[in-house]
């Protein structure tokens, strides 16, 4: 197999995009990162083109939007096809891009994942995203993935014993990241007594899907990210000399059952596990070699119990590692360094290619500038959760390759 | 004098109403927002907040600056029957408007709501202030309201769960044009209360002061790039 660099990244700002056009923002990602990489003017040296979206026929009612791209950015001949993954298509096509360099069947990839979320209402955008799950166990029986979220939280709050004050700490904490963020959604930093000690906070922070409040759930959001890949021993390379490349050591997935109810214990999510075990077995790295990670806070409660079960913390742990401190931004193990869906925002296609961004960015040291960088990261780690659970995959990106 | 006379004519009668008591919110930020009655003599400050959202189309904005700049006039020249006007300042800075009129003792009328300050819900808070207005300090039974955009309709609509009454139009007409009018009856202001409204009383003397002097907004998020010099 051959390594696997990424040579080139890009993003949009993610917030409403609502006046632009979907392949627009999907261009515009791909027109940064293609800058980013010193390839703008050479971008007929990319061989394939991969689009991560799972809303165009459904919201843009648009389809055919990875031929669309290649046209609109003048890519053409370039291979171009669509990935629909759930919210886990981002990190999907980022793993199909990696496939295809590694195999060798090209040398070039551009991954971009975008998604227009505000050109519908928000219940609108709420029932587009249900439309995943099971139809008639789960749909028709009005499940949303706020309702997985909440009974999750619950079930959760129930055995190990986490708080809402605890909860509160995470989003604060990735509120705190998405404020020095240019890219992130809501760059407001939040307090600990506003949204939760204070008298005023039940109704600031209100519920949602109790007991999720509004600040541990995700905005909805429109956005686009790109990633570029080239083989790191492709003569090609030639052209990637701008920046640093960073390697992609470790990716895999892995799915569960459709229905969280045919599941043994609702809080295992095997899937996640499985996927970050792959990951790390391809990378020949263990959780101990992880400097920070970007992992699928949705809801607030995910960054706990998916950090736990990717080996970052023992099970029913991450609780006091917020409380201490331990993955905020200068802590031993920050996470979400990004702002994470939470406050970054979530425009699902888009969210694992903007996860792997971060994760380059923060390698390469070019989030310095923002006042938002991991101490000397030698290994990074994304976690992209599709469905609730049933889709997962995990990438690692590394500075220097692992293997 | 001719003309005082005929001012005393061009004023509709006044009912009483009892004073809104102000309140502070402390913001998921953290800022603290006054929310108080506003006086007339800070018609300047007001209507310059809301000018440059004249040229925001964006959410509505324009049509409700423009229709708020409208009332808020009549309200300075007493051309509207006990309308009433509520300001939340963060550090003496406006950061929305609402505005709302009695139409008689038992029935109120809400008109706008303009948030300046996005992302921390004072649109949200501030109605939530306005409703409280009419329901528990001026004793109304129920509030008429029409939403003239998106997120009004989300918010208030929606989420208040208002009683649909556009089927008794002409009978039930709420005179911010021919829009469908919804009602916050007593039992739904009583069933959303707690969720919706806040605010803690009495205010710190000294936070109450630094809404004293009202200030305009230097930045708005609804027009990048704007920036006004502050005087």
């Amino acid at each position: 197999m051959r390594r696997v660099a990424v040579v080139g990244i890009g993003h949009t700002f993610f917030g409403n995009l609502s006046e632009f056009d979907l392949v627009d923002v999907l261009a515009f990602a791909s027109g940064n990162a293609l800058d980013d990489a010193g390839i703008l003017a050479e971008r007929k040296i990319i061989e394939q083109v991969i689009v991560a979206n799972i809303g165009g026929g459904i919201l843009s009612h648009q389809t055919g939007i990875a031929s669309s791209l290649v046209s609109r950015m003048d890519m053409e001949p370039a291979m171009a096809e669509l990935v629909e993954n759930g919210p886990a298509s981002g990190a999907s096509a980022v793993k199909l891009g990696f496939m295809a360099v590694a195999s060798g069947m090209v040398d070039t990839v551009m991954v971009t994942g975008g998604e227009l979320m505000r050109t519908v209402t928000g219940w609108e955008a709420t029932d587009f995203v249900a439309t995943l799950l099971h139809p008639e166990a789960e749909y028709n029986l009005g499940l949303t993935l706020p309702a997985f979220g909440g009974m999750f939280t619950r079930m959760y709050m129930e055995r190990y014993g986490v708080t809402e004050r605890e909860l509160a700490m995470v989003a604060v904490k990735d509120h705190d990241n998405a404020a020095k963020n240019p890219f992130a959604h809501v760059q407001i930093p939040v307090t600990l007594d506003a949204i939760h000690d204070n008298e005023n906070a039940n109704v600031v922070n209100n519920f949602v899907a109790e007991p999720l409040r509004l600040y541990g759930m995700c905005p909805v959001t429109d956005g686009a990210a790109t990633v570029i890949l080239c083989a790191a021993d492709s003569p090609k390379m030639k052209y990637f000399t701008k920046r640093p490349p960073v390697y992609i050591t470790g990716i895999g997935s892995a799915t569960d059952t459709h229905c969280v109810h045919n599941r043994k214990d609702p809080l295992v999510l095997d899937a996640v596990r499985l996927a970050a075990e792959r990951a790390y077995a391809m990378a020949k790295l263990t959780p101990a070699d992880i400097s920070f990670a970007e992992l699928h806070d949705a809801f607030v409660i995910l960054e706990l119990a998916i950090s736990e079960e990717v080996g970052l913390f023992p099970r029913g742990k991450s609780r006091e590692a917020v409380v201490a401190g331990v993955t905020r931004l200068e802590g031993r193990m920050p996470i979400n360094t990004s702002g994470g869906l939470k406050a970054k925002g979530h425009p699902t296609g888009a969210t694992g290619v903007s996860q792997v961004f971060e994760l380059v960015k923060q390698l390469r040291g070019g989030a310095a500038k923002e006042n938002r960088q991991v101490k000397d990261p030698k290994h990074g780690l994304a976690v992209n959760f599709g469905g609730f659970g049933n889709n997962v995959v995990a990438t690692i990106c590394s500075k220097e390759p692992t293997w | 004098m001719a003309g005082e006379e005929l001012e005393t004519k061009l004023r509709p009668p006044l009912l009483d109403m009892k004073p809104y008591p102000p309140k502070v919110i402390t913001l998921a930020s953290g800022e603290k927002m006054v929310v108080r009655e506003a006086k007339r003599s800070e018609l300047g400050v007001l209507l310059g907040s809301i000018y440059p959202l004249l040229g925001a189309p964006r959410d509505f904005y324009d049509l409700v600056a423009a229709r708020m700049y409208g009332e808020l006039l009549a309200w300075y020249r007493y051309r509207v029957v006990n309308e009433f006007v509520l300001v939340g300042a963060i550090d003496g800075v406006i950061g929305g408007i609402v505005n709302s009129r009695m139409v008689d003792s038992r029935v109120g009328m809400s008109y706008h709501t303009i948030a300046i300050e996005r992302g921390l819900r004072v649109g949200a808070q501030l109605f939530a202030a306005k409703m409280e207005h009419h329901l528990d300090y001026l004793g109304q039974e129920e509030v008429w309201i029409v939403a003239e955009s998106p997120i009004g309709f989300k918010r208030w609509m929606i989420e208040y769960e208002l009683e649909d009454r556009s089927s008794q139009f002409p009978k039930v007409w709420h005179e911010l044009g021919g829009v469908p009018t919804f009602v916050l009856t007593r039992k739904l202001y009583d069933a959303v209360k707690s969720q919706k409204v806040t605010g803690s009383r009495p205010v710190d003397p000294a936070l109450l002061a630094t809404a004293d002097k009202l200030k305009m907004p230097t930045e708005y998020p609804q027009l990048p790039g704007f920036k006004r010099e502050r005087s």
